[in-house]
């Protein structure tokens, strides 16, 4: 729970290592990507290429899997979400940097951000009027639980980042403290698991909170019609 | 003893009894939820994609509970506000 550590200050504003990290962090990923796209060929395709391809289309697959058809709406913000989370916690690893994530303003932030998004597009998808309606279904009496888990599981989101990627890093640190060279070399390993699982769960979470906003009207018509055949995103 | 002796003991615990009892159970529902997915996989191989899906997120949701207790003992250990009642 340590705070982050001040890295300067800009006229009183201080800057903390956290938000360095994370210009660091877009600085690479806009970097890399104008490199990567310098030269993109439909006939010739170079190893970059190939391999960037892969990465959108397998996050694309993804997003198909629980919303059929929006994929193309959603790949933008989900895909940046995987990545970014992904990048970010897996700084920690690199010696003398801490992981973004394990600061819970970042978490809060890319939370917030999934709250914004999910009435974004559920409005955007559905209308106001039939998007306010998914809270009152099935019956107004819901309405306060409704409202209540919209905060709990932004807050949730944003409570398990930061619980995860900070308490692998002060698990590596005990065990750096108690034993020597060798020792933290699986702790290490395990944070790279740990790392990319919880960048996938949270991009998921993300995901489906909003497949839960914007298919409110369809999974109402789905109940009336039961022949369509979609899969429906899990709204806890 | 003094108050700060006794803060101290039982700070340390209450962090340790509550981390040990906060992960039982979680742990217990992790393993069911690992079992039957395991089952559901066994008989529909097919399903392997939506199954692994809906796993890994109830195991996020799980998991979320011992990280509560995670904070909650990292709040005892660390950042007590009750101690400011003693050092007054």
């Amino acid at each position: 729970m340590e705070a982050a550590s001040v890295a300067f200050s800009l006229g009183g504003l201080r800057i903390n290592s956290t938000v360095v990290t994370t210009w660091g962090i877009l600085l690479a990923f806009g970097m890399s990507c104008w490199l990567a796209t310098r030269r993109l060929s439909v006939d010739n395709p170079g190893l970059v290429q190939t391999a960037l391809e892969g990465v959108v289309q397998s996050i694309e697959a993804a997003i198909e899997g629980v919303l059929p058809g929006r994929a193309g709406l959603l790949l933008p913000f989900v895909g940046t979400l995987w990545l970014f989370v992904a990048v970010a916690n897996l700084t920690g690893i690199v010696p003398g940097l801490h992981a973004p994530t394990g600061n819970l303003s970042t978490g809060a932030a890319l939370a917030c951000l999934v709250f914004v998004s999910v009435h974004w597009f559920g409005i955007r998808s559905e209308g106001l009027k039939n998007y306010l309606r998914h809270y009152l279904v099935p019956s107004p009496i819901l309405l306060p639980f409704h409202l209540l888990g919209e905060f709990s599981r932004t807050i949730a989101l944003a409570m398990r980042l930061f619980g995860n990627i900070m308490s692998l890093e002060m698990a590596a640190l005990l065990v750096l403290l108690v034993a020597g060279l060798l020792v933290p070399v699986p702790v290490l390993m395990l944070h790279i698991v740990e790392a990319l699982v919880q960048a996938y769960i949270f991009g998921t979470l993300a995901l489906i909170y909003i497949a839960g906003g914007m298919q409110s009207h369809a999974a109402a018509e789905h109940s009336k019609a039961p022949s369509s055949n979609n899969t429906k995103g899990s709204s806890p | 003893m003094s108050d700060m002796h006794w803060f101290v003991l039982v700070s340390t615990v209450a962090a340790a009894l509550a981390i040990a009892i906060g992960i039982i159970f979680p742990a217990i529902a992790m393993g069911r939820a690992i079992t039957q997915a395991l089952e559901a996989l066994s008989r529909q191989p097919e399903a392997e994609k939506s199954i692994t899906r809906t796993l890994f997120i109830g195991l996020a949701m799980i998991e979320s509970l011992a990280i509560y207790v995670l904070v909650i003992v990292l709040i005892i250990l660390f950042r007590n506000p009750l101690l400011e009642y003693l050092l007054k």
